[in-house]
């Protein structure tokens, strides 16, 4: 006997799995998630009533092939033709005995395949939840906020171009390799920010989506070893999310890191992020950007408060990623540090020479970042418009709530 | 698998180009056919005319209606055209990003609707 509640999390751990195996042998993302489907369906019905397979994933993956042969033989019936498909799905069938690597790949295949980018990128993210992480298309139209019908629909024109388009099932090579990875991990960390400080509504975070992210980080630096930029993220995701319990009050309050209880924070997590961004630094190659970003997070980790972090050394990892991936956000978080090490007027300076040049128009932290040095310089008029535009800029409660408090602790 | 690489650019910027750079081009373009004929993956291509030639055609309660110019007024236009045989996406991108138009204008990838 086996409770419905364990059933439910073998099929969340092996969905993905079960499913990428499943694709590369019957060819088709629709077919085998179908098949897959009345697997699960035939699972539920035998393994609540007797005991469970030693090798679930096997088990689905056996099952799964021959509903999707009934599948075929169904249509076949209808159309006449397909006998020559069925001869070769049940050649290429090879289920249970199959080498572990193998069946690794099969899981790598299904994440490129997701995260090709050919799609938009919400599509990916959208495709990505959920066929590797087995989200529900419910869940998954909740995550974009977006109605169930619509992603649904979403979801089917994306299958259609895997499938129209020609976008293969595969790993891609060695040349291809290094920048198509690069779109993959910008999709995993997309899932974790938006788990991280969502965009929009009542809740500052959405734990499990950064649960999601960090899932897919540690299988993908288990696929694909020694890979600097994999550990860099993975090792960034748990460093950040080690903090989740200092960053909120129970009343859904942000505590800002100036003001976290950092014996809150998660230890082992901490310890597990610093481990890796160790290894990552000692992969040979050029500095990669989710390294250099998860050194700086190890930098706060490892504070015993916010006056004792070693911010000229923040301040110099920012420059190294302004020269090896420039962008305005990481200007903006250079002038953060900047005030901690040179005062708030300096940061001040480099904040309008950013918002001068245009380059963060419409990015809602600009006017918050300015709000903060405005603030502590004590130009308490220029800091209220600055808080009055930051509220106008997000979406999110929390983030109003807090510039609220500031202003109130300016009167 | 069949696709249609659709070669779009702005046709006033190339209008302007010097009689040299245009040459260059030219010669850019023969570089790249011969090598995707040689690499098996040509089945067609061709160079347009521009849209100043264009005349759209609408059929309408049966009677033929003609307009001058391109259906649509866009920034780019459509200047040319490869159709190729690809194992598969990936390999039709890796084709498309070697055309010369790609430098300046952009290329449409379009799997060929193949019917049975």
């Amino acid at each position: 006997m086996i409770a419905a509640t364990d059933i439910d999390k073998v099929f969340r751990d092996e969905a993905g799995r079960a499913l990428a195996t499943l694709i590369r042998l019957v060819g088709d993302f629709d077919l085998a998630e179908d098949a897959l489907q009345d697997a699960f369906a035939v699972a539920l019905e035998r393994w609540s009533s007797g005991e469970p397979p030693d090798n679930p994933r096997a088990w689905l993956v056996n099952v799964g092939r021959n509903k999707a042969i009934d599948r075929i033989r169904r249509q076949a019936a209808f159309r006449g033709k397909q006998q020559a498909l069925l001869h070769e799905l049940a050649l290429n069938a090879q289920g249970p005995d199959e080498p572990l690597a193998m069946l690794d790949d099969d899981m790598l295949r299904l994440i490129f395949t997701c995260c090709h980018p050919s799609f938009a990128a919400e599509v990916q993210v959208a495709l990505t939840l959920r066929t590797v992480c087995g989200l529900s298309t419910a869940q998954v139209a909740r995550a974009f906020l977006v109605g169930e019908d619509a992603m649904a629909q979403r979801l089917v024109r994306a299958k259609q171009k895997i499938r129209l388009a020609g976008i293969p099932y595969q790993v891609p090579e060695s040349d291809a390799l290094a920048p198509r990875l690069d779109g993959v991990l910008a999709v995993i960390y997309l899932v974790f920010t938006e788990g991280y400080v969502a965009t929009s509504g009542t809740d500052l975070m959405r734990p499990d989506f950064a649960a999601e992210a960090i899932r897919l980080g540690r299988l993908l630096d288990r696929l694909m070893p020694d890979r600097a930029a994999i550990k860099g993220l993975l090792a960034l995701m748990l460093l950040h999310d080690a903090r989740r319990a200092g960053r909120e009050t129970a009343a859904g309050d942000i505590v800002l890191l100036e003001e976290q209880d950092r014996s809150l924070w998660d230890r082992a997590q901490i310890e597990e992020g610093l481990a890796l961004v160790d290894d990552a630094l000692r992969v040979p190659g050029r500095p990669q950007p989710y390294v250099v970003q998860a050194a700086i997070a190890a930098l706060h980790a490892r504070a015993p408060s916010y006056a004792q972090t070693d911010w000229p050394q923040i301040a110099g990892l920012y420059e190294v990623l302004l020269r090896i991936n420039p962008s305005p956000v990481i200007e903006l978080n250079h002038a953060a540090a900047i005030s901690m090490v040179d005062g708030p007027a300096r940061a001040l300076d480099l904040v309008d020479a950013i918002s001068a040049r245009g380059g963060l128009d419409g990015y809602e932290m600009l006017p918050a970042v300015r709000a903060d040095l405005l603030r502590r310089l004590e130009r308490k008029q220029e800091a209220r418009e600055a808080y009055a535009a930051a509220t106008g800029a997000t979406q999110l409660e929390p983030l109003r709530r807090l510039y609220a408090r500031r202003l109130r602790e300016m009167e | 698998m069949q696709y249609l690489l659709l070669i779009y650019r702005n046709e006033a910027q190339q209008s302007q180009m010097a009689p040299a750079d245009y040459q260059k081009l030219l010669a850019e373009y023969s570089t790249y056919t011969q090598s995707i004929v040689q690499s098996g993956h040509f089945k067609a291509g061709d160079g347009l005319q521009p849209t100043s030639t264009a005349t759209t055609v609408r059929v309408r309660d049966g009677k033929t209606m003609t307009t001058d110019g391109p259906f649509a007024e866009t920034r780019e236009q459509l200047g040319g055209y490869y159709l190729v045989e690809a194992r598969d996406l990936d390999a039709a991108i890796e084709l498309a990003a070697r055309i010369p138009g790609a430098r300046h204008g952009s290329i449409e990838v379009r799997p060929v609707m193949i019917y049975q």
